[in-house]
């Protein structure tokens, strides 16, 4: 029994890359294996040309992973666990990248408190920093917004898509199908350790219905008319047909693909 | 280098932060002990000419709890980073397996060579110690140290809950400690007794240390030195390895 069988992809440099599949999948033990927390059986992973195992010390360095588990060592403040960080990673007086990155994620007025008294959406907060404090080039997200309320995750997909654009190329997995659709221009999908999907969002969307829109009319007389057009344009003209057929039209329910859909196309 | 560095005074400051706990609490244990035994055997016991027994078991008592806590460093702080889980920093971090070893036995013997030398400051207070060879005194307090602290962290490295620790840390060091003639010379013990300490490692440990006090031991202290090196190279090389191999760290 393997946790991953013959997955093989390639993710390019700049990439916001989307890793899914249901719970059990081996999304994290994909990611594991990448950041050197696991060993694969057989097959090899590199990191911009690095082998995670023969050359670990420079894979990791390019590596920056949020663990999933919210973990945290209660002897410490925010800002002496981020300064640990900074040294495992071979870096010494790191604090104005450290200022930069607390200020983004909402952490200045965390610094000297003792991660024991942070709430789970401030430990979540570090975790992403201490990520971040060797400003990896890659930086892997393992299910970041969970257990993390709205107003903190609006903030989190605002600088994780800011490093985006500055070119980091960011890996995550997460269970928000939504969030996987607005963020990620390419999306593998695992189930059962074997990769089912790998493609462009678009394409993967498209692939459900040829990216059609299914319209559901209700009418007056409690009637339910269903068809699907290719565009909105299309719309005018079937509810055109449908009043000329003498439907009076009460509501309207547009359903675009989503990836839920080709997620349990796929997956179940 | 700086990886070493970090790992090294964040194990520092790990046990300096709560040192009540790991330098204060073990430094009074020794002082009871000599307390309570002192007062029991005094004038009762007579092991080396010319020493008084308070004075004998001093030495004992003071490398007894080198031993203890720089094995209780290094066990505690990767037991409870591996139960907490934020061992994963460590293990994301660019750090080698070498300077991982080094660092957690490095904070090791600088919290049992604390403690050691709190015990010794306090009980010189009440007893008059000579110190004929210092280095030697030196040497196996630092060698049994790191000795201890690597044995703590192959203890950390194989457990996975507290109390396999625990058991380890109450079924074999404890009494090892305990049995290594601290409270007594083996030449006081019957003829079987005395052949098992001589397999016991601590036995070499506390003899050689106090060697550097009163210039008289059991064993000849260069025997006893070769032991003790031999013992860490065993146990470092069993560290060295299971670290490289992820043996229980990484799955």
């Amino acid at each position: 029994m393997h946790a991953l069988s013959g997955v093989s992809l390639a993710i390019e440099q700049g990439e916001f890359f989307g890793l899914l599949g249901p719970n059990g999948a081996g999304k994290t033990t994909l990611i594991n294996v990448i950041a050197g927390l696991a060993r694969a059986d057989a097959g090899s992973v590199t990191v911009l040309g690095a082998d995670v195992a023969v050359d670990y010390r420079r894979a990791r360095r390019m590596l920056g992973v949020v663990p999933q588990e919210l973990v945290f060592d209660p002897f410490f403040t925010v800002r002496e666990t981020l300064r640990i960080q900074s040294g495992y990673f071979g870096i010494r007086g790191n604090d104005v990248w450290i200022d930069e990155v607390m200020h983004h994620l909402d952490l200045t007025a965390k610094a000297d408190a003792n991660m024991r008294s942070l709430s789970g959406g401030m430990k979540r907060r570090v975790l992403i920093a201490q990520a971040l404090v060797h400003k990896p080039p890659v930086i892997v997200l393992d299910e970041p917004t969970a257990g993390v309320d709205v107003e903190l995750r609006q903030g989190l997909w605002q600088f994780v898509r800011r490093l985006n654009r500055d070119g980091h190329t960011i890996v995550l997995t997460t269970h928000y199908l939504e969030e996987a659709e607005v963020h990620c221009s390419r999306i593998a999908m695992l189930k059962a350790g074997r990769l089912v999907a790998l493609d462009s969002t678009r394409n993967l969307l498209a692939s459900v219905s040829g990216s059609r829109i299914t319209a559901h009319v209700m009418a007056r007389d409690g009637s339910r008319h269903t068809f699907q057009i290719d565009g909105y344009a299309q719309l005018e003209r079937e509810l055109a047909r449908l009043r000329q057929q003498g439907v009076e039209i009460a509501d309207i329910e547009l359903e675009r693909p989503d990836l839920e859909q080709v997620f349990l196309r796929l997956t179940s | 280098m700086i990886s070493f560095w970090t790992l090294f005074s964040k194990e520092l400051l790990r046990f300096l932060k709560v040192s009540v706990q790991t330098v204060a609490a073990p430094v009074l244990t020794s002082l009871l002990y000599l307390v309570i035994f002192g007062q029991a055997l005094e004038g009762r016991m007579q092991v080396f000419d010319g020493v008084r027994y308070t004075a004998f078991l001093v030495p004992g008592l003071v490398m007894m709890s080198v031993l203890q806590n720089s094995f209780a460093n290094s066990s505690s702080s990767l037991i409870q980073s591996k139960i907490t889980g934020n061992i994963v920093f460590i293990l994301l971090a660019p750090i080698s397996y070498a300077e991982f070893f080094l660092a957690y036995v490095a904070a090791s013997v600088v919290r049992g060579l604390a403690v050691g030398a709190g015990v010794l400051v306090f009980t010189a207070a009440f007893v008059e110690l000579r110190l004929e060879a210092p280095l030697w005194t030196l040497a196996f307090a630092f060698l049994g140290a790191a000795l201890l602290g690597a044995l703590g962290l192959l203890a950390g490295i194989v457990s996975e809950k507290i109390d396999q620790l625990a058991a380890f840390q109450n079924f074999v060091i404890l009494p090892l400690t305990m049995l290594s003639g601290v409270f007594y010379s083996i030449h006081s013990l019957p003829g079987l007794w005395r052949g098992l300490s001589h397999a016991n490692p601590f036995f070499y440990m506390i003899d050689g240390f106090r060697y550097g006090f009163f210039g008289a031991s059991d064993v000849p202290p260069g025997v006893s030195l070769g032991i003790v090196v031999l013992s860490f190279l065993m146990v470092a090389g069993l560290c060295l390895g299971l670290l490289k191999s992820g043996y229980k760290l990484r799955s």
